[in-house]
């Protein structure tokens, strides 16, 4: 920054406030100028990596709800505070969204016209050579060999402009003057296509999130899912996807794998899982056999499936008072860690004489450790349920609840003879009863659950498209070095530009070539000095070696 | 050879390869005192630290023909390549030592040992090119410090992959991201150096014939940082928003999901992509693009190693724990 133009020096410490004395439309255009300047852009850049970090810090909704409501629970008094704030929605509050849409329209601001600049710069020719190369940043001059009969003049240029042509540069020979040489036209094509890739990678993003939905299911082994919102233990459907859209897909699981490690550190964790499906695209169509599994997703028409969990369903049957069957079937046990142990709620409310409800666990592989019931591997080696045991008003006919909770309220838990909390224990083909007539919970068999994460994201491949275009554009942009480079020939009578005396008198011929680095960022005057020596040499016929 | 003989293998090597990088350092300090030694009594024509109009890259003076430096030097970079061949050894057994064999980047212990000799292979290749010479203390100090934590904290028995991270795109995934990482590494180096020369140069404190006054002119250090995060900054871009998308999708259904690690891969992104921004329209250099440089190198490693261990069990990525099952809260009408 020179002391000669102070109005144009920037002052980091000036307000950003439009000079005074403003129309409308003058302000707007000042702050359309402003939205669109280079500092403005990096600013803007530098909050958008600011702004993400509490997504980080803060349970999201959208990435791990479970979480976030425990936040929630365990921070009332922040909590309301966070919500207002949008924080635990980090990626789509308003403050963030603004950012990035500020961004874009500064993208679009700088684009529009530096495509309008490169368009005229990509048809220009390479402006005329500066008088006096000399005086350029970097330059050589070497004198051409006497005698060589290259040495005249209007040889060496042609020889400059094939030699340029060769390397690839735009060539403007003007004989008897200069030959003057661009390159690197590609550096700012490919920057323009990495800012417009940018916007065509929200573009998809956004066309995903909008017009798409992601939903979640549990199934258990032999049972089957048909793509329909009522079938969907959640669904997050994009602003605007009609439900109703839905793609007509259905598949049954049929059986389901799991391998688990059985040695070493690991031991207990999963080595590979899944499940056995057997799919159609449509109602009347040939069902398929697939096999589902973490990285194997099955592709439908109209959405994908994702396996994503697994877990344990037991089998239970609960008679009511009168000895009818109240409540039969596999029930979902949610896993709480790795070794599986799973929590699980039974809802029994047409039993007679008083609705039950059972709340408790599943141990895949019990054992007593030091006095603690716990299942020391994940597979199914020796099964065993442990309920606690509820009766009273399960409270379903006040809206909605979770099926995997039970709603304590209206219920009162069920005592052994010494008034402890009575808990059952079952082993697959055990039944046990309950006390004062309420009936019997029977463990009759077992199987497993899968959880299926679905979704429809069109638009993906726009946004893959996008950023391989911008990762592309980047390259270029990066790694092509633009340059400008002019050579002129003169011929000079008398004492040698250094001083030497060696040619008194003798006319000599100078080649002359200088060179701009235009990179900006990248320059290395040492490589681009060594090429503009080179070329100089070259064209005087100097051998290298010779002058070292 | 069995698969456990290579995981012992590859335990024994990791660890000779330590000491061999130790000695490694020893000898760079030897060279360096040597040179404190040498220099002063040669150091007389011209001052070759203030010349920073200089734009070539100068390394050292005069004293980089004294035969005893330039001994312990080369001995230096010849035990760092050792060092560096027992090193990829470790590397490579540590994948034949799981059963089935795999690539060895499936936890923070195999990434650290990979990343690490990723910033010594870059090292020694750019050796000349670069003419890093002068980097060689710092860099095999460094790498020494974090082979030793990779073993001492972050070690784990060989196992084999979890299930979602059974997938090519995963190998392509972290190879991109350790190679960015190892890149992004290097040019954080330059910047430190380039810093704490720059502070020196300003009080003028720069002792001729010391470290600093060897180190390459400050355009030099500076064009350093950013050719190297140049090369990282695509590679970057690729791994974590190409190659990690495309295996996030096949693996969780989902692209893009805003996960801890997804975050701040994703400020990485951004603060690089600033830097480059900062160097090419407003013409950044220096001071204020080697901090932002190292910021951006700051975030890279708060993912790898703060992530893990603050948000080990909310990130999917989680290398401590896959989460077996992903429990959602199925609420019913
Ligand atoms: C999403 C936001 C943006 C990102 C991620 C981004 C990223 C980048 C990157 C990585 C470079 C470096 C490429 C190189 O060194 O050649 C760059 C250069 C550049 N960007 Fe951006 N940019 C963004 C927005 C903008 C905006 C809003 C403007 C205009 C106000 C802009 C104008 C430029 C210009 C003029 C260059 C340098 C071209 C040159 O090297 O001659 N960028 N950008």
């Amino acid at each position: 920054m020179s002391s000669k133009a102070p109005e144009r020096t920037y002052d980091p410490d000036a307000p950003a406030t439009p000079p005074p004395g403003l129309g409308p439309r003058e302000l707007a255009r000042w702050a359309w100028r402003q939205l669109t300047s280079m500092r403005t852009a990096l600013l803007l850049l530098l909050l958008l990596a600011v702004a993400a970090v509490p997504g980080s810090l803060i349970p999201q909704d959208d990435v791990d709800s479970f979480a976030a409501i425990r936040y929630r629970d365990e921070h009332p008094r922040l909590a309301p505070v966070f919500d207002a704030l949008g924080l635990f929605n980090v990626y789509s509050s308003p403050w963030f969204s603004a950012i990035y849409l500020l961004l874009m329209a500064s993208l679009i601001g700088c684009i529009l016209p530096r495509t309008r600049v490169y368009w005229r710069a990509l048809r220009a020719r390479p402006p005329r050579a500066p008088r006096n190369l000399a005086r350029m940043p970097v330059s050589a001059s070497h004198e051409v060999v006497p005698d060589d009969p290259a040495a005249d003049p209007a040889a060496v240029l042609e020889r400059a402009a094939a030699e340029l042509r060769s390397q690839r540069y735009r060539v403007e020979h003007v004989p008897g003057e200069y030959v003057s040489a661009e390159r690197g036209y590609l550096r700012e094509a490919g920057n323009l296509v990495f800012h417009l890739a940018v916007l065509v990678v929200l573009v998809g993003v956004a066309a995903g999130s909008l017009f798409g939905y992601k939903g979640g299911a549990i199934i258990v082994t032999g049972k089957g899912f048909s793509n329909v919102l009522t079938q969907y233990d959640d669904f997050v459907p994009g602003a605007f996807f009609d439900p109703d859209d839905l793609a007509p897909y259905s598949f049954t699981v049929d059986d389901f794998d799991v391998d688990f490690i059985l040695e070493g550190e690991q031991r207990g964790l999963p080595r590979d899982f899944t499940a056995h499906v057997r799919y159609r695209n449509a109602p009347g169509d040939e069902p398929t056999d697939y096999d589902l599994a973490v990285n194997h997703p099955l592709r439908l028409d109209g959405g994908d499936v994702y396996l994503v969990g697994h877990g344990y369903a037991p089998h239970i049957t609960v008679r009511d008072g009168d000895g009818e069957i109240a409540y039969s079937g596999p029930t979902v046990f949610l896993p709480e860690d790795a070794s599986f142990r799973s929590f699980g709620v039974v809802k029994v409310p047409f039993a007679e004489p008083e609705q039950i409800g059972l709340e408790g666990f599943f141990y895949p592989t019990f054992a007593m450790v030091d006095g603690d019931p716990m299942t020391v591997y994940p597979d199914a080696a020796n099964p065993l349920l442990s309920m606690l045991v509820y009766t009273g008003d399960l409270g379903l006919s006040e809206g909605s609840q979770s099926v995997y909770a039970l709603e304590k309220a209206g219920l009162d838990q069920v005592t052994d003879d010494d008034g402890k909390p009575l808990r059952i224990d079952l082993s697959p083909g055990q039944v046990t009863d309950l006390p004062d007539g309420l009936g019997s919970v029977e463990f009759t068999g077992l199987s497993r659950w899968v959880k299926v994460q679905t979704a429809h994201t069109p638009g993906t491949f726009v946004a893959l498209g996008g950023v391989v275009l911008a990762l592309l554009g980047l390259m270029l942009s990066l790694f092509i070095r633009p340059r400008r480079v002019w050579v002129r020939v003169r011929e000079v009578t008398g004492q040698q530009a250094d001083g030497g005396t060696a040619g008194e008198g003798r006319r000599r011929t100078l080649v002359e070539v200088a060179g701009l680095d235009r990179s900006g960022s990248s320059d290395d005057p040492g490589e681009l000095a060594v090429a503009v020596d080179d070329l100089a040499r070259s064209l005087a016929g100097t051998r290298v070696e010779e002058n070292q | 050879m069995s698969n456990a003989d290579f995981a012992s293998l590859s335990n024994t090597a990791i660890t000779f390869a330590g000491v061999v990088y130790f000695v490694a350092l020893l000898a760079h300090l030897v060279e360096w005192s040597r040179l404190r030694a040498v220099v002063p009594a040669e150091a007389g024509a011209g001052d070759p630290v203030r010349s920073e109009g200089d734009l070539l890259v100068a390394t050292g003076g005069p004293a980089e023909d004294n035969p005893k430096v330039a001994f312990w030097a080369r001995l230096g970079v010849v035990l760092t390549a050792m060092a560096a061949l027992i090193h990829l050894v470790g590397v490579v057994c540590r994948g034949l030592g799981a059963d089935p064999v795999r690539v060895p980047w499936g936890n923070m212990y195999e990434f650290t040992i990979t990343a690490s000799l990723v910033v010594v292979v870059l090292y020694l290749a750019l050796h000349r090119k670069l003419q890093l010479a002068w980097l060689g203390p710092v860099l095999v100090g460094f790498v020494w410090v974090v082979l030793l934590a990779a073993v001492r904290i972050l070690y784990v028995p060989v196992a084999p992959l979890m299930p979602s991270l059974q997938s090519p795109w995963l190998v392509i995934h972290v190879f991109a991201a350790i190679l960015a990482t190892g890149a992004f590494t290097l040019a954080g180096l330059a910047s430190i150096i380039y810093l704490i020369k720059e502070s020196r140069v300003r009080k003028d404190k720069v002792r001729p014939g010391g470290y600093l006054d060897r180190v390459p002119s400050l355009p030099a250090l500076d064009r350093v940082a950013y050719r190297v995060t140049a090369f990282a900054f695509p590679v970057w871009t690729f791994g974590v928003l190409i190659a990690g998308p495309i295996w996030a999708e096949n693996a969780w259904g989902r692209y893009w999901g805003w996960d801890p690690k997804e975050v701040w891969s994703f400020i990485t992104w951004v603060v690089f992509a600033a830097y480059l921004h900062a160097r090419a329209t407003r013409g950044w250099k220096g001071r204020h693009a080697a901090i932002l440089c190292l910021v951006g190198l700051v975030t890279l490693w708060f993912n790898f190693v703060g992530i893990n261990y603050v948000f080990g069990d909310t990130s999917q990525h989680s290398y401590a724990l896959e989460v077996v099952a992903t429990v959602s809260l199925a609420v019913t009408s």
